[in-house]
């Protein structure tokens, strides 16, 4: 099995904070991974590392077997990994449909010149991205809302369409930041389908943050538990449940 | 496609329209004169719009840029023949060149800064541009520093500004409905949520911000021909301001608000010049602001609120 | 040397009623993140109030002080219950025009002739000047005067901002409103009382101001207006140190650059810096450093 990302020994501080400390971890092709842990134990600080959001103070982070570590979020998503974000972040004022277009367009960009004059070249262009915009949309389901103001989407819908303009370039990785969070029962069954369905269908390795622990230990294969920005224990879930290096992370010392 | 053949139809018939009423004396040369400065005003406006209101780029300084352009079009055109059809296109095109040019220089280290840090940012290039308009007769005399620059031809006439308007507007909404108009406004809504999708966002706010001063260069250009006289005066911080206002007011992200203010800022200012008795005219100025403030606490969102007229979107935008 | 130490003095007086008005924009902007452009002209309202006290009233200065100081106070607590706080919930850009909407108002109603007229006035004083020599270096019995004012009051705004009960009210408006709010806090009195004191501040500022450079008009307050929002944000917009720090440099270098470059490039010099000072340190010289919150 190849690796598709491989994380070695990242640390990031803020301040005299550590928000992650020398954190490792492989994800191999197709794998779907869960990261859990408490508040504040630096699991989206982690996203934030690997998406180029923020530079970590130290350590590596391989992207099929290219580091990436110093490239901006455009060039870590243009390279083949997409996310989403904890509290999401549509563009709101935007169409259902231009939430997705935005994405496509630095794949066979005709250019300003062509754009100002509306040439068939761009007209061309135009059909071809809003073709594909809508099977991705069809796929996840939202086709028929395409003209909405992502604003007015429903909560779970907005979840939804912040995939889909995650799955545009045809990411290889995709990083999704609590995508339950908010989410009654019946919708997250849901969502867990859709998971296992994007994962099946577009070849994706994926690594989720997670609280709801019905969804980690239902679709993930793996799970990593951080504590205080540490890697405390990784394995299979039913594993890392009876952990209690994890249990202690989650309800303290002296209770096991 | 039919429908944008169609509108331009009917913008043509009323540039026709127009242009015969001027021709005939029907309308007289202040009010020509007021129609001219209304299209370089809404010229500058859409740039602006463009800036702000669909990047989400705050900038105070859209008159500095408006000046620059002015002023490299009139010492362009002094070095041309004192007539001729393409004595005017030349200045105008160094001019957007210029102004371009200048706003990339300028844009590039200022455009990391975020709203109204931005807007403070540019008010102090404004305000630097206009120290520099005040003393540019130490470097070239006949632009004549604080006391003006005089003697430029009056080239500015009603078809120039009215052709170059429309391509704006034309050129803007093109530019808007495409990959680059979804690149632009996904920063205003979202800089971080844009770079995760693989927006450069450093490309395409120095990018629109760019065009967007190529627009108050051109309509400098027009504007310096327009009157023969240029002023530092002319291109200070409440000029700056004046443009922000047509922008807010039209409804940010609204061609169509952006036209409509634009001329109705320009017309109601120089109407109630006419309206008003010459007894109180000093009141002028007093009666305009509190239109603005009352304007603003009844429609916060602009005349247009965002909104764009059918006539001027691709049709998977229009309302069915 | 003693030239130096005299045009710094110079610049210093400049740089105290500056913050005097910047104070006013960075506590307004702590609290409801507008740039009151009105503030400026909040000032020149306090000019005019000085001089009515000193030329038709004959007060003595504490009283006209006073006078200016509650006189802006209302006038600011008016435009902000009137202007701002139905905006309060627009989109922020809808107050930022009506806040230019306010001032161009106040410039020319007040340059109508039954108001304030369109005309520069000579600010009276309202003692004679009297020098004092210093090791060379001259100081002006105006110039203690707005130092101690201006100090005086700055020790006042900070006690009261960290000392009483409203003080504290406002630091919680200005952290979140809602949590305020929901810990028993009057939100819209507390900024209501901001908007007071910021302009109370500036009124006061005017009148020195008239003392230090006698001569006033309507539009007297755009450029001080402009310069000591420029300095509040140099500081670090919010803060108020941040406020009297920026102010004071402002001053000190529009002084310096007008004596040893030259005075007609003074504003570009300033506003280079502030440029500057942008690009290095974003938020200011004494800002914190924002992060988003991904």
């Amino acid at each position: 099995m190849s690796a598709v990302l491989e994380i070695k020994n990242l640390t990031k501080a803020f301040g005299g904070l550590m928000a992650v400390k020398d954190f490792s971890l492989r994800l191999n092709t197709g794998d779907l991974v869960g990261l859990i842990g408490p508040n504040g134990a630096g699991k989206t600080t982690v996203f934030n590392l690997i998406t180029g959001m923020i530079p970590p103070t130290a350590g590596s982070i391989y992207f099929e077997k290219k580091n990436i570590v110093g490239l901006k979020p455009f060039q870590v998503y243009q390279l083949g990994i997409g996310r989403t974000f904890q509290n999401i972040r549509l563009f709101k004022e935007m169409s259902v449909l231009d939430n997705v277009r935005v994405a496509f367009h630095q794949r066979g960009e005709v250019g300003l010149f062509h754009s100002i004059l509306s040439t068939p070249s761009f007209r061309r262009r135009e059909k071809e991205v809003t073709e594909k915009a809508r099977e991705l949309l069809s796929v996840l389901g939202l086709r028929l809302r395409e003209r909405e103001l992502a604003k007015n989407l429903p909560y779970g819908d907005q979840r939804r369409l912040e995939i889909a303009r995650a799955l545009v370039a045809g990411p290889k990785l995709l990083l999704l930041d609590e995508p339950a969070a908010g989410m009654n029962p019946a919708e997250v069954g849901r969502l867990m389908d859709l998971i296992l369905f994007i994962h099946e269908r577009f070849k994706l390795t994926i690594l989720l943050i997670e609280h709801q622990m019905k969804v980690v230990m239902g679709i993930c294969q793996r799970v990593a538990v951080m504590d205080f920005g540490e890697l405390v224990a990784e394995g299979a879930p039913e594993e890392v449940q009876n952990n209690p290096r994890v249990i202690e992370a989650y309800l303290g010392k002296g209770v096991v | 496609m039919k429908g944008a053949k169609f509108t331009l139809a009917v913008a043509l018939i009323g540039f026709i329209i127009l242009e015969a009423l001027i021709l005939t004396g029907l309308i007289n040369p202040y009010i020509h004169t007021v129609l001219c400065y209304a299209g370089v005003v809404v010229i500058s406006a859409l740039g602006l719009n463009l800036i702000y209101g669909y990047t989400g780029q705050f900038s105070l300084g859209h008159a500095a840029f408006f000046g620059i352009g002015a002023y490299t079009a009139a010492l362009i055109t002094r070095l041309l023949p004192k007539s001729g059809f393409w004595v005017l296109p030349i200045g105008l095109v160094v001019a957007g060149v210029v102004a371009g040019v200048i706003a990339f220089l300028i844009g590039l280290p200022i455009l990391r800064l975020k709203s109204d840090y931005l807007g403070i940012a540019t008010l102090g290039f404004g305000m630097i541009m206009n120290v520099l308009f005040k003393n540019s007769d130490k470097v070239i005399p006949v632009m004549g520093g604080a006391c003006g620059m005089r003697g430029i031809g009056k080239f500015t006439t009603f078809p120039w500004v009215f052709f170059l308007g429309l391509a704006g507007i034309v050129v803007l909404r093109n530019l808007v409905f495409s990959s680059v108009g979804r690149a632009l406004i996904s920063i205003r809504e979202d800089e971080l949520a844009a770079e995760a999708v693989g927006v450069n966002s450093t490309k395409y706010k120095t990018l629109g911000f760019v065009i967007g001063c190529v627009y108050a260069g051109v309509a400098g250009g027009l504007y310096a021909h327009l009157y023969s006289y240029l002023s530092p005066d002319n291109f200070d911080f409440l000029k700056s301001i004046d443009v922000l206002l047509i922008v807010v007011i039209g409804g940010l992200g609204s061609i169509s608000g952006t036209v409509i203010a634009g001329m109705g800022w320009a017309f109601l200012l120089e109407g109630l010049r006419v309206v008003l008795p010459s007894a109180v005219q000093e009141w002028r100025m007093v009666v305009y602001p509190l239109i603005l403030i009352i304007f603003m606490l009844v429609r916060p969102g602009g005349a247009m609120g965002g909104r764009e007229f059918n006539f001027l979107k691709p049709a998977e935008y229009q309302r069915r | 040397m003693t030239y130096f130490l005299q045009q710094l003095i110079n610049g210093l007086q400049l740089g105290f009623v500056y913050a005097l008005i910047a104070l006013g924009y960075t506590m307004v902007y702590g609290i409801v993140r507008l740039i009151n452009f009105a503030h400026g002209d909040v000032f020149m309202v306090g000019a005019y109030l000085g001089f009515f006290s000193f030329a038709s009233w004959r007060l003595p200065f504490p009283l006209a002080i006073l006078v200016a100081m509650v006189g802006c106070a209302f006038l600011g607590v008016f435009i902000e219950r009137m202007a701002y706080k139905p905006l309060r919930n627009a989109a922020r850009i809808s107050a930022l025009i009506t806040a230019m909407g306010v001032s161009l108002f106040l410039e020319y109603f007040t340059s109508l002739k039954f108001v304030f007229g369109p005309y520069f006035r000579a600010f009276p004083r309202p003692f004679s000047v009297r020098t004092y020599d210093l090791a060379g270096v001259t100081i002006s019995n105006i110039q203690i005067i707005v130092f101690g004012v201006a100090i005086i009051l700055m020790i006042g705004l900070t006690l009261f901002v960290q000392k009483t009960k409203t003080g504290l009210a406002m630091r919680a408006v200005s952290f979140d409103k809602d949590t305020a709010a929901l810990m028993g806090i009057n939100v819209d009195n507390t900024i209501s009382i901001t908007f007071g004191i910021g302009a109370a501040l500036a009124g006061a500022g005017g009148v020195l101001y008239g003392i230090a450079y006698p001569q006033i008009h309507p539009f007297m307050g755009i450029m001080p207006g402009l310069k000591a929002f420029v300095a509040a944000v140099l500081g670090g917009i919010g803060i108020i140190p941040g406020a009297m720090l920026g102010a004071v440099i402002m001053g000190v270098v529009e002084k310096l650059t007008e004596v040893y470059i030259s005075s007609t490039l003074r504003d570009a010099v300033a506003f280079a810096i502030l440029i500057i000072v942008l690009l290095i340190r974003p938020t200011g010289i004494l800002g914190k450093k924002e992060s988003e919150k991904v």
